[in-house]
Parts: structure tokens; sequence; C-alpha cells
């Protein structure tokens, strides 16, 4: 029996306004505990949310760079439940009038572009942070108290929910990838995982390949890395098919990973659901985008990344365009003259790990740099790289004097000479040290002169040792 | 029974409320009149009108993503039951 | 000179000092003194400011009104001791202008209540028989006003909490439209009905009053501008003004004779004074309003009063163990019985397979009621009815069913439920006791009803200070 995982995505990613949804409160990074709240955050009685116009644009934004609709009218709802870190005893959210519906995220490929259904695009408040202090070593959840600090308490987020259009592990990692790409380029959230300006929740279900039923799915909450969602996927995938073929039923749950062990298994849970008892916000008023604002906001849009993944897949190959693209490196890859594969390699391993920021290069620069690159010792050329971002940055002091100083290319050649005399090897060895310039000048022989001697040098002092 | 004890118990608890079993029965008691009393709504046929959505005709209000000063961290714990150095102090969750 | 309060108005105190015959100081250590005379038999007020802290003459707040540095209970033990660290929109406003605060008045817990009875603070007593319930849940401030215990006063509307005790204290007091005064800092009941009103000695008053604290609030997404200024009234006929009376708030069963008495008396002087009166017709407001508004108010309360949960301020029960254990029971110690009731009735209404029942369908019955007013007013300018079915009633009396403590309430929610204005004049005495004549307008109309209610105040001539304490 052949299976296929039904995958789909819940993210939530925080936009990068200067204050909060519904307060002014600037949004703090870093800063002691309760120092960026008000009456309003903190839920004082009498107090009152005014949202955050930035917040609404740039959710906007979000919706057209995902092909959604833009509703006429969208309107805030209450979402009630108690917890430490909701203050309110409710959370502003949006339920079912949001901002934008019905959209799709395309990610192009070799066998054509798949399209991955978004149902929906919302904003709301964030919570504040709890944590749990006390409890004795080695025991789970045996906390003696919480600690609760309100300044992430109404950050504004933007719930972000997929159709279960994703089939496989790999793909929901690429998405996420994608959509994170998607979502820096405009310019409204940093989307890192690791700084929990986006978190994913993943729903996993699987059904026999060729049905169309759904089945039972499992959620799964706090994944901390793409990679690392993609692994617990794959893991749950395989689960939930052995479970079908041993004649068992997957069961409802939730799945909940500890960001800090990331090899401990999940807590498991049947949460009830709950009943968050939604009705519209009283204290808000509808938001009827008005049109010139979206077709503004519309026509601010850049060139999409999947697009660019098209374009450039056409002179790459898929993979390679891809992962150009949603490492934001593709748009200094086009600019880059040379040899398309060996830029684009470039740019992905050597130049990634440089990390310079692909804005500050000077591209005309690092294409002489890339092009000259086998004729550069490793670790100028590395050098030259960490440089290449800083301002008047030329590659000419970089180029050397042509001569080949890459030891993957003069390592063979080197062999090559000590396997044809093996007699003056012995000797050499045998104390005839005098004897590394006759080899030295066979190796320049064998490269017409263009061999770096002080990397021969180098290497056949390592291989005589 | 207009609500029964069970409902009341269930509500209780999404409300957060501990109430004693005298309570329960009063509240019981006076819930079931006033909810029969307030299902009078259902009477009217209603289908073709709109739920008011809010008293007064307005939308977009907004504020500009302009900060204004937060509440020194005192004053923010200033009525809290219960703290720890900048921290709200809770009972474990 | 020691200064008579029982009488003075608010006008009249500016007067005296514009004229420099009685300082700022001197006129709010009268109401001090006043307080001191008569208000432990009374119990309008929770706590009095000693200092005199601005130029103008003082006002007293309703305990839901946040006042920065002075406690603010709501009427309510789960903010016994809550000191707020900012100022409500109209407390500031009310400064700003140079009033003083005199101090917080009773009212019924979280607003909810008819009577003051559902103080957790203990009861008002009605200052024209203090055997008897100053109404609510501003019974507070209206009695503080009647007793000469402060020249005006704040209180807050939701389903006639302003308009009803000012009809049981015979003052006057304005319930104004949705969206006029704003919310922020309004210790919050039902959100889309809640709003503050001026509870004043005569219909200028309040017009002054509520000059001060109108328009829209930058803080309170829910307010708008003013369409118009608001006038101080001084005309003193109704020539060209037409007046509705809907059969269905002037028919309730309950409105006792003597009310009735006064109230028909008051519609023909508006014909008196050059009025045009006519019948019209209500359908379904009056029939479907309570039902309507008791589970809207409660709705919206469940979810307004979920942040008393003892973490951030107010009162805390804990126990031995964890934080939902310390919710429940501080919610059972700090909330009493109405509030309780009200939660529950609004978690439910709002729950999982009754939302649309219950909820949404009191939304729709909302509209119904927005449409018939609206109706009406294209025939008049003003509708009128009595503000409540009975005078003040005994201490006590109602309190053992809720339903019958809600009926008191039924001429005043309707047009609440519509957002519309209502003022609340004093119209008469049956068996000694207030009675107050409801103008309900449209949307933005208070300077009609002002017009209005002080035609018909100059008319009347109601002395409204009580037989007893003159």
């Amino acid at each position: 029996m052949s299976w296929e995982p039904i995958i789909g995505l819940e993210i939530h990613i925080h936009l990068k306004t200067r204050t909060k949804m519904f307060c002014r409160c600037e949004v703090a990074y870093f800063e002691p505990e309760n120092s960026r709240t008000c009456p309003v955050c903190l839920a004082h009685p009498g107090s009152l949310p005014v949202p955050n116009a930035k917040a609404i644009e740039w959710t906007i934004k979000l919706g057209l760079a995902l092909d959604c609709e833009i509703a006429e009218r969208a309107i805030f709802h209450r979402k009630n439940y108690f917890y430490p870190d909701n203050p309110k005893g409710y959370q502003i959210s949006q339920y079912d009038e949001p901002l934008c519906r019905g959209g799709r995220l395309v990610m192009p490929g070799p066998e054509g572009d798949a399209e991955i259904g978004i149902v929906r695009a919302h904003l709301e408040e964030d919570a504040a942070k709890n944590v749990h202090v006390g409890g004795a070593e080695g025991r789970i959840g045996g906390a003696t108290a919480t600690l609760v600090d309100f300044n992430r308490a109404g950050a504004p987020l933007v719930e972000i929910v997929t159709q279960p259009d994703l089939r496989s592990a790999d793909q929901a990692r690429r998405f996420l990838q994608l959509l994170r790409q998607t979502i820096v380029e405009l310019g409204i959230s940093d989307a890192e995982m690791e700084k929990g300006s986006l978190r994913v929740d993943v729903n996993v279900s699987v059904r026999p390949e060729g049905s169309d039923e759904l089945r039972t799915r499992t959620e799964m909450k706090n994944l901390n890395s793409f990679a690392f969602a993609a692994r617990a996927i794959a893991r749950e995938v395989e689960r939930q098919i052995a479970v079908y073929e041993a004649g068992g039923e997957v069961e409802q749950e939730t799945l909940h990973f500890d960001p800090g062990a990331e090899s401990a298994p999940p807590l498991r849970s049947k949460e009830e659901a709950q009943d968050y008892r939604y009705f519209p916000e009283p204290d808000l008023v509808p938001v009827e985008p008005p049109r010139e604002l979206v077709e503004r906001v519309r026509a601010e849009l850049r060139e999409s990344p999947a697009t660019r993944i098209r374009r450039i897949a056409a002179e790459l190959d898929y993979d390679l365009s891809e992962e150009l693209v949603t490492s934001g490196r593709d748009r200094l890859y086009e600019r880059v003259p040379g040899d398309r594969r060996g830029v684009a390699n470039v740019l992905m391993n050597q130049f990634a790990a440089a990390g310079v920021d692909p804005e500050a290069v000077d591209p005309e620069e690092l294409g002489k740099l890339i092009e000259a690159r086998s004729r550069i010792p490793r670790d100028k050329f590395t050098e030259a790289l960490a440089a290449s971002g800083d301002s008047g940055f030329a590659a000419e002091p970089y180029l050397g004097d042509g001569l080949v100083a890459d030891t993957g290319e003069l390592e063979p050649i080197v062999e090559k000479i000590l396997d044809a005399n093996p007699g003056q090897v012995e000797a050499y060895r045998g104390g005839k040290e005098g004897l590394l310039g006759f080899f030295v000048g066979q190796v320049m022989k064998e490269t017409q002169g263009k061999a770096d001697p002080q990397v021969v040098n180098e290497l056949l002092r390592q291989k005589l040792s | 029974m207009a609500i029964t004890k069970e409902e009341v118990l269930h509500v209780a608890k999404l409300a957060r409320l501990e109430l004693s079993d005298d309570e329960i029965d009063r509240f019981t008691d006076q819930l079931s009149a006033i909810l029969e009393s307030v299902d009078k709504v259902s009477e009217l046929d209603l289908a073709d009108v709109e739920p008011t959505a809010h008293p007064l005709d307005v939308v977009n209000v907004w504020a500009d993503d302009e900060p204004r000063p937060s509440l020194p961290v005192d004053e923010a714990l200033a009525n809290a039951p219960e703290r720890e150095a900048g921290f709200f102090k809770v009972p474990p969750a | 000179m020691k200064l008579e309060t029982l009488r003075l108005t608010a006008e009249e105190g500016m007067g005296l000092l514009e004229r420099g015959e009685v300082s700022a100081a001197e006129l709010h250590g009268a109401y001090l003194e006043a307080i001191s005379e008569r208000d432990d038999e009374l119990h309008a007020y929770l706590r009095t400011v000693d200092e005199a802290d601005g130029p103008s003459i003082p006002i007293a707040f309703k305990d839901l009104i946040s006042t920065r540095g002075v406690e603010t209970t709501a009427g309510s033990k789960i903010l016994a001791g809550y000191v707020p660290v900012y100022d409500a929109t109209v407390a500031t406003r009310c400064r700003e202008t140079g009033l003083t605060l005199l101090g917080k008045t009773n009212m019924d817990e979280f607003a909810m209540g008819s009577s003051t009875e559902n103080s957790a603070y203990g009861p008002t007593r009605n200052p024209w028989d203090p055997d008897r319930v100053p109404g609510g849940s501003s019974g507070g401030s209206a009695a503080a006003v009647a007793a000469g215990l402060a020249p005006w006063a704040l209180g807050s509307d939701t389903g006639g909490s302003v308009k009803q005790p000012a009809s049981l204290c015979g003052i006057v007091g304005l319930r104004p439209t949705y969206g006029s005064v704003s919310r922020y800092g309004i210790v919050a009941f039902a959100s889309s009905l809640d709003q503050i009103g001026p509870m004043a000695k005569t219909v200028r008053d309040c017009a002054l009053l509520y000059r001060i604290v109108a328009g829209r609030d930058p803080c309170d997404s829910t307010t708008v501008e003013l369409p118009q200024p608001v006038e101080i009234p001084e005309r003193e006929d109704l020539k060209g003004l037409r007046v509705g009376v809907p059969r269905e708030l002037n028919d309730v069963e309950g409105i006792e004779p003597g009310v009735k008495e006064q109230v028909d008396r008051t519609i023909e002087r508006c014909r008196e004074l050059g009025a045009e009166v006519g019948e019209t017709s209500l359908p379904r407001s009056v029939d479907y309003g309570l039902a309507c508004y008791y589970l809207i108010a409660p709705s919206e309360a469940s979810s307004n009063l979920a942040r008393y949960d003892g973490v951030r301020y107010g009162l805390r029960v804990t126990g031995d163990d964890g934080v939902r254990a310390m919710y429940d029971r501080t919610r059972d110690a700090g909330f009493g019985d109405e509030p309780k009731r009200r939660i529950m009735l609004g978690t439910y209404a709002l729950s999982a397979g009754y939302y649309e029942a219950y909820y949404g369908q009191a939304q729709k019955v909302r509209t119904v009621i927005a449409q018939e007013h609206a109706a009406a007013f294209e025939s008049f300018d003003v509708l009128v009815s009595p503000t409540s079915p009975t005078v003040a009633f005994g201490l006590g009396e109602k309190t053992a069913s809720p339903l019958a403590m809600y009926l008191s309430d039924v001429l005043t929610i309707p047009s609440n439920m519509a957002g519309l204005p209502g003022l609340s004049i004093p119209c008469g005495l049956s068996d000694g006791l207030p009675v107050g004549f409801q103008l309900i307008g449209p949307q933005f109309s208070e300077n009609t009803l002002f017009q209005v209610g002080h035609a018909l105040e100059h008319a009347i001539e109601f002395d409204f200070v009580p037989g007893r304490l003159a």
C-alpha cells in the first residue's frame, strides 16, 4: 500500500512595527521585564484598544504578495480563554471575517509549479511571556511559580493558514523557506524562527495514495527550525503509516516539542476542544480597506521570489535556483558577471560562509574575484570574500600573479610526479633533502611554470614526510 | 429547567468561578428563570435582518505607528498582588 | 458664611467663584462638610478627597471612573485597594477645565443593578426617603447631587443606570448618544452600551457638564466628533417641536398610577408650551428590549470581566495549588451574586452551539429596535415616556428576584439598545417621591433634548431639594 502525507501549516509572524498592535508601547527587544507596558497591554480596568495602522497596511501587503483577496470588510473578534500570559482573558484576533482570504504560494519546480493554497492571513496580538521557575531537577512540570513579563503582550502577529496541500516533509521545508523569503523581502518581519519572530505549527495526516479522504491529523507545536520541522514531520508520517498498517487508528493528538531539547520525545496531549466563545470585538470598529490603499500597496510590490526562481532555473537547475532565491542571494547572482554555475556555487558556498551582506557587494569586482578563483590561494580567496562587502572593495590586489595556487588542482600533479620518480622519493626520504628542488622543478615543468612555487613546496613537503 | 445543574457547572468552569453547592443550586434556579425570559428573542423570525455590528456607522479608526511613553516598571507593578523583581508572580500554570 | 449646598447649582457655584464671592477651597470644604453631616446616613460616597486640586467647582465621580492615585473599586471587592495609574479621559477633561474631585460615589457592582443594593460596600439610601433605594447603578452619584453633597456628578448608563437613578432621586440625568463620550478609563460592563452621563440639578448644568466631557477621544476607537457644538438651552417654549408618545413605552404593565399621572400631566404641558404632540408606536422594541439587553450586556460583560483574575491587580485568593485554582477562588470571593449571574449567563449565551440562538439573535433584535426608533423619528423630534415604571422602591423589596429588579429598566433599555440619547427630568411627585420624565431623541440630538428638558423644567418648577432635607 502506498501512502501520501497530507501536511498543512499554521505560521505566525511577528510584524516589525515600532509599536504594539493595540497600544503605542514600543515593541520591546531584550528590554527589562515589564518596562514596555501601559494600561492597555496590561489590561487595566477601563483600557481600550486602538489598532496600529501600519500593521494593517503590512498585513494587506502580505495578503497581496500571497495572491489573496483583500476583504472589503474585516472585523476583529475576541477569542476568550484564561491563561496568565493573556491579560484581558481574551485575545483580540480575527475569526470569520479576516483581512486576507483565498491566496496561494507558488513553488516552481522541474516538474512544473506546485500551488500551495493559503486559506487566510489575519491580524492578532501576541501573548505575554511566561517563565516557569522553581521545581526540582529532573521533574517535568514541577514549577513552583510562574513569572510573567508583559513586554511582548500586544505585539502584532499575522497568522497565515495554508490548505493541506503539502505532500512531503521536504516540500514543507522548502515551502517555509520560500514563504520566509517572501515575507522578509516585503520588509514587514524578520521572520526568524530562532529569534521567535516566526512560529510554525504543523498538521499532519496520511492517506492511501490516490484516495481523496482526509484522515485524523496530528498537530505539532513548538518546532524551532525548518530542518527540525522537516525531520519531525517525516517521523510523524512514518509513525502514522505504521499505525495504519498495523491495523490501528491514528488518534487526534497534539505534540508539544521542547524547543530547548530537540532530541527529547514530544509531550502528547489530547487537548479538549476549547470553547473560545468568539464574538465581534465591540471596542473596535470594522476595517474596510480603502481601494486607494490596497492599490498603492500593490504597486509597491516587487517581483516575487517564485518568478525569480523560475527565471534563474532556466540557466541553472531548480534546486540551486531555489537556494539562491530563498537565501536572498539571487539579486547579487544576477548582477555578477561570469560563468553562471561557477558564480552560483561560490555564492552558495564560500560567499555564504563569509557572511557578507549581498546588498553591500560590488558585483563587477566580485565577478573578477570569482573568475580568478583557481589562481588564488584558498585562504587569500576567503580573505577577499570577507572584504567584498567593504565600500570601495577592489578585486585587483587579491588576483595575485596568475599562478595556480589551488591545492585541488595541484595535488594530482604533485602525486603524478612523485609516482613517476619513486627512486628520488626514496632517496629524499633517506635524507637527501636537496632533492626537493628537483621535484619542484618537475611540477613547474608539468604546469608550464604556472604553479605557485610556495604551494607546490608545501604540498611536496606534506607528501614526502 | 431552561438550564441544568451540569450546564451551570460547565459554564462556571469556562468562566473560572468556583461555586459552592448552595450557589450552584441557587444560580441554577435563577439562571433558568432568566434564560426562559430572554429566550423571548427566539419568537421573532429575523432571517432577513442584519445583526447590529456597531451602534455607530464608523469604520477604519486606526492610529499611526508612533510610540508613546510606557509606564515606569514600578507603576506597571504597582497593584501587583505578588511580584518578583520586575515580574508579576503567579502560582504555576 | 456657611454655604448652603442643598440648593446650589453648578452654574451658580461657578458664578460665585467667578465673582470672587467664594474660593475653590471654600466651596470644596462646604461640600465636605455637607458630606460629613448627611452621608453617614445616605452612604452616597465610597471615599472623598480632602483637598481641592483645581480652581473651579467640585464634581463627584461614580467609582468606575479611573482616577489616578485615587482608589477605584467599581463597587466590587475584587478591586478593593486598586489604585489606577492613569486617569479616565473624562476625568482628564474635567481636571483640565479646573473641576476638582470631591470623591468617588457608590454604585451597583460593575454597574450591574438598578438600586445600588448590589454594591459590595453596602447600599446607598435615597435622600427623599432613606428606607428606599436611590436607583442604580449610579445611585451614589444621584443621591449625592440630590442631597447637596455635590453640585454635579458623572455616572454611567448601560441599561438606564443614569436615567433611572436620576428619576428616583428627582434630578436631571443624561444618557448621551453612544460614541459621544469616551469610555477610556471607565471600568467596562457592556462595551457596546456603556456611556458616561452627566447628573445634575438642572438641565443647563447637565448640558454644561456634557460639553466638558463629550467629543472624540483617540484612546477610544468607538468615539466620534460631535456633529454640532453643545448648546446650553435658553428657550422656554416648545413651538415647532413634535413630541411623540410611543404607546408601548407608556402603557407597560407595572407603571404606577401616580407615575402615569405625572407623566400625562407633563405631556399636556408640552402641548401648552406649543409642541405638537402625537401618538406613535414602537411595536417590538419594548416587548423584546429587555430580553435583547439581558443577552447582549451579560455576553459582553462575561468577556470584559475575565481580566479580574488576581494576576496583575486587585484581589487574589491563593491556595496550595496552581494558577487555575487561584482564578476560581479569587473570582468566587471577589464577585457578588449579580456579576456571577451575568457572567454565567453571558458565557452560556456565547458558548458553542448557543451563539446563533442567543447572542446572534439578540443582535438582530437590536437592529429591529434601531429601525423602529428611526421610523418614529421621521415624524417626531423627541419621544417621551416615564423614565421608571415606579417611584423609589423600598430597600430589599426587589432583591429576592433578579427578574423583578431587571424590570426597573424596561423603559430605559429600548432606546439604549439603539445607541440613542435619553434625558430624564423630574416632572412631579407621587406620594412624596420624585417621578422622572424620559425624553428620547435620535443620535446626536442632545441639543434638542436639552431644549425640551429646559423648557419643561422651567414650566414645571420642580423643587429638587428633598422635602425632608430642606
